[in-house]
This record gives structure tokens, sequence and C-alpha cells, in this order.
């Protein structure tokens, strides 16, 4: 009998050590530097190239989706820092950096380089926001610090005769890249600082590479910008580059452009503002007068109703309304008067002789001396009468009783 | 009152503000009131002129070192 040793298939034994790796968090998360060789780049979009360093060499993969992530994919006989995992390819058998960022090697350094330095100024107190001085907000003059041929001084120019032609705008030339530019900003900070009839300073640079940025990431630089009398505004670079320029100023705009907008006031938005000024001018003062003219209104309506005028007005009224009165009474009066006269006038007619005799009665009168006789004993037998009718009278003579 | 072309922009904006505010607040006399629109509507003059002319005015030093 063959004792038959146990075997593993390639597969198996490769999947195997697949696995190991996979488990080694080390091999998960690594930067590795070395020098680029056999840089191929696959019509996928895919690059594949070898890292070595004196004693040996790493199979690379930098995928398509990844490289497009990249500032600039490396070229062979570049030094480059390659972060990634190891992971095995089962197909070929070998183990390759999974590659997902690529620097040039150096820029790490200044990475540690610009960590400490903001560390050591932030526990200065240098970026504290106490520290931080307001911007003027109507700027007469600002100091620019930047390099006169730059685009950027351009677009500053541009938005600030846009934006506040009013402002004045003194430049203080410098380089703003390479080795000699720090102490030259300095100098140019130093410069304007002089002088006493600055509102503010822009300190500002266009975009470009970590490298062409690194003038403003100068200890030196920093300490300018904190010593300036007048307020400091940054815009070094691109929207994300943060410089410890920008730290140490008074305000981090993230564009040369827009440092000039945040140092200005929008004059379209100030004539506006005068407009509506002009306006509220106009509406107050209108209103003061319509208001003044009502006060006048009602002055005018008082001193009417005290005035003696009106209170002559007002006895004559009263007089001709007593005359009025009087006049009425008079006339009520002299009817009540006709009126009783016409009563006692009829009450008269109806008691004269004529209207009793009318009534069927008689007078007696003596014939001799026309005497009434009013009663039956004073007539003597015989005497001559006379008797009187409504109508006529009679002769009669009287016998005895 | 200072006169009216020597005032800055700023001073004349801020003083216009000013006056705007002063009669608001109707403390006033009608004849201080006329007076001080008078002045606001100078001022409002000035600040157009200032805006309408201003051109930007850049000058370069140089620097040592």
């Amino acid at each position: 009998m063959f004792d038959i040793p146990s075997t593993l298939t390639i597969t198996e034994l490769t999947q195997y050590i697949r696995e190991l790796f996979a488990s080694d968090s080390r091999l998960g998360d690594v930067w590795v530097t070395g020098e680029v060789s056999n840089m191929r780049r696959a019509a996928s979009g895919h690059c594949y190239f070898t890292l070595k360093d004196g004693g040996a060499e790493l199979k690379c993969v930098l995928f398509r989706t990844d490289a497009q992530r990249q500032t600039a994919i490396p070229r062979d006989g570049d030094s480059i820092m390659a972060h990634g995992s190891i992971q095995v390819y089962v197909a070929n058998g070998v183990y390759q950096l999974y590659v997902d960022r690529v620097r040039p090697v150096g820029v790490g350094d200044l990475y540690l380089q610009f960590e400490q330095l903001k560390q050591k100024l932030a526990s200065e107190g240098l970026f504290d926001e106490e520290r931080k001085r307001p911007l003027p907000l109507f700027p007469h003059k600002i100091g620019i610090v930047t390099s006169a041929d730059a685009a950027a001084f351009q677009d500053v120019q541009n938005v600030l005769r846009r934006r506040y032609p009013l402002v004045e705008v003194i430049l203080a030339p410098t380089l703003v890249q390479g080795a000699d530019a720090p102490p030259k900003i300095v100098a140019a900070l130093k410069a304007l600082n002089q002088r006493d009839d600055l509102d503010a300073i822009l300190v500002c640079r266009g975009g470009g590479s970590i490298e062409d940025l690194w003038a403003f990431n100068d200890e030196r630089v920093a300490r300018a910008i904190v010593a300036s009398k007048v307020p400091v505004v940054s815009g070094v670079g691109h929207e994300t580059d943060f410089t410890i320029a920008d730290f140490a100023a008074d305000l981090r705009a993230p564009t040369p452009s827009a440092a000039a907008e945040l140092l200005t006031p929008d004059s379209y938005e100030l004539r506006q503002r005068v407009l509506r000024y002009r306006r509220d001018l106009d509406d107050i003062i209108s209103t003061l007068v319509g208001e003044k003219r009502r006060d006048l209104e009602d002055i005018d309506r008082t001193l009417k109703r005290a005035s003696p005028a009106a209170q002559i007005r007002a006895y004559q009224q009263r007089l001709d309304d007593w005359n009025t009165r009087m006049i009425a009474a008079q006339r009520g009066r002299l009817a009540i008067l006709r009126e009783r006269l016409l009563s006692k006038q009829s009450a008269l007619v109806s008691a004269s002789p004529q209207a009793i005799l009318n009534r069927g009665y008689a007078m007696v009168r003596r014939a001799a001396d026309q005497s009434r006789v009013n009663a039956a004993a004073d007539l003597r037998s015989n005497e001559s009468i006379i008797l009187q009718f409504h109508d006529g009278e009679r002769k009669a003579t009287s016998n005895s009783s | 009152m200072t006169n009216l072309t020597e005032l800055t922009f700023e001073a004349a904006y801020n003083e216009l503000e000013q006056i705007i505010a002063q009669l608001d607040s109707g403390e006033l006399s009608l004849d201080d009131s006329v007076a001080l629109f008078e002045r606001g509507r100078q001022l409002a003059t000035h600040c157009q002129s200032l805006l309408d002319n201003a051109e930007l005015r850049v000058t370069q030093i140089s620097v040592d070192g």
C-alpha cells in the first residue's frame, strides 16, 4: 500500500493564500515608496506598473476609476508614494498592490511639515478667532501682495472694477512661488505696513500644485500676516487649497477673486440702497407736509369756531329767533282777542231788545212820554200805551185789572 | 456740515443713513425736517455721482528685499 498524501488543487492553495493576505490588516492599508517602471496603460484605462527599490519589486495596479482621481499618472522613473492594499491575483498566482492614491515622493514630507507648522502656530494662538479683525465696510485703499503679471492680479482688478471702483489699489509686487518667495512676500507686507493709509491688505495667488503654493505655508509669511497693522484677507489657490497663510489671515477667501469680493461692498447694491433712501426721503417729507397741512386745517377750524364773528352770528341768529317767536306769540294773542271780541259781539247781539222782540215778545211804553212800563202795577186804567213788536207799533189802552 | 464735494462715499452714505433715521424718528420741527431732506437729497446725488464716475486706480510700489 502506498501512503497517498492529501493534496490541494492550485486554485485551493492560491485561494487559501489570498484569504491569508486579505485577513491581514497591515496589508489592507499600506503606503509604499519606490520607483516606477514598466508603466503600461491598457485600453481599458487601467494602469499596470512595477514599483522597485534596490532590493525588491512590487507589481502594482491602478484601476481606471482610481487613475482618474489622481492629479498625475506616474511615469517610468518617477519616485512615488503609493497607497492601497496588497491582494493576491489568483489567476496568475501573484500578489500585487491595488493602488488608490499616488503622490510624488517628498510631498509626504511637505504634508508633515504643514501639519507641524499649523499645530505650532495654532498653539501660539495665531489662528485664534478672537485675533481676527473685522474688515472695513467701505475700504478706501487696499494693498495687494501678489505677482504683478499673474492672472490672479488681473482677476482681482476685474472684480474691484466691477464691484467697487471707488477703492484705490496699492500693489506691492512679489514672487509667489519658489524658495525666494517667502522673504519677498514678507517684504511686500512690510512695505505696505509702512504706510498708514491702507484699510486692508489682500494676499493672493492663483491656483497651482501643492509645491507651487508652498510659499504660503511658510512660517515667516504667517507671522508677517499676523503682524500686519491692517486686516489681511488671503486668497490662495483654489477652494480646496488651505495654506498656513489662510489660517493666519483675518479672513480666508477660497480664491483671489473671492477675496476681492469679500473685501468690497457691491456698488450695484449700494446704488440700489441710495435710490431707496432717496425714495424714503421723498416719502417721509410728503407724509410730513401732509400731516402739517392737516394740522393747519384743524387749527383753522378751531379758530373759526372760537372767533367773535361766529359768536355774533350766533347772537344774531338767537335775536332773529326771538323776534320770530315774539311775532308769532303776538299774532296768537291778537287772534285770541279777536276771537273773544267776536263771541262778545254775538252775545251782545243775542241780548239786544230787537232780538228779544224777534222771539215774539213785545215792549210797553206810555204813549204820553214814551217811558217804558216794566210792571203791570205801574199802569193806571185807561192809560194810552204803545205796544212795540219786532215789526212795528200798535196803540192800545190798558183795562183795569 | 462738511462741503458735499469733499465727502467720501462712505461719509456721504453714512450721513444719508443717519438723516433717514432722524427723519424716521419724527421728532423734528418742520424746518429741521425740510433742511435734512434737502441735505439728504444732495447726499444721495453725491453718492450716485461718485459711483458713476469712479475708476479703479492702481499704483505699484517698489519693495526692497
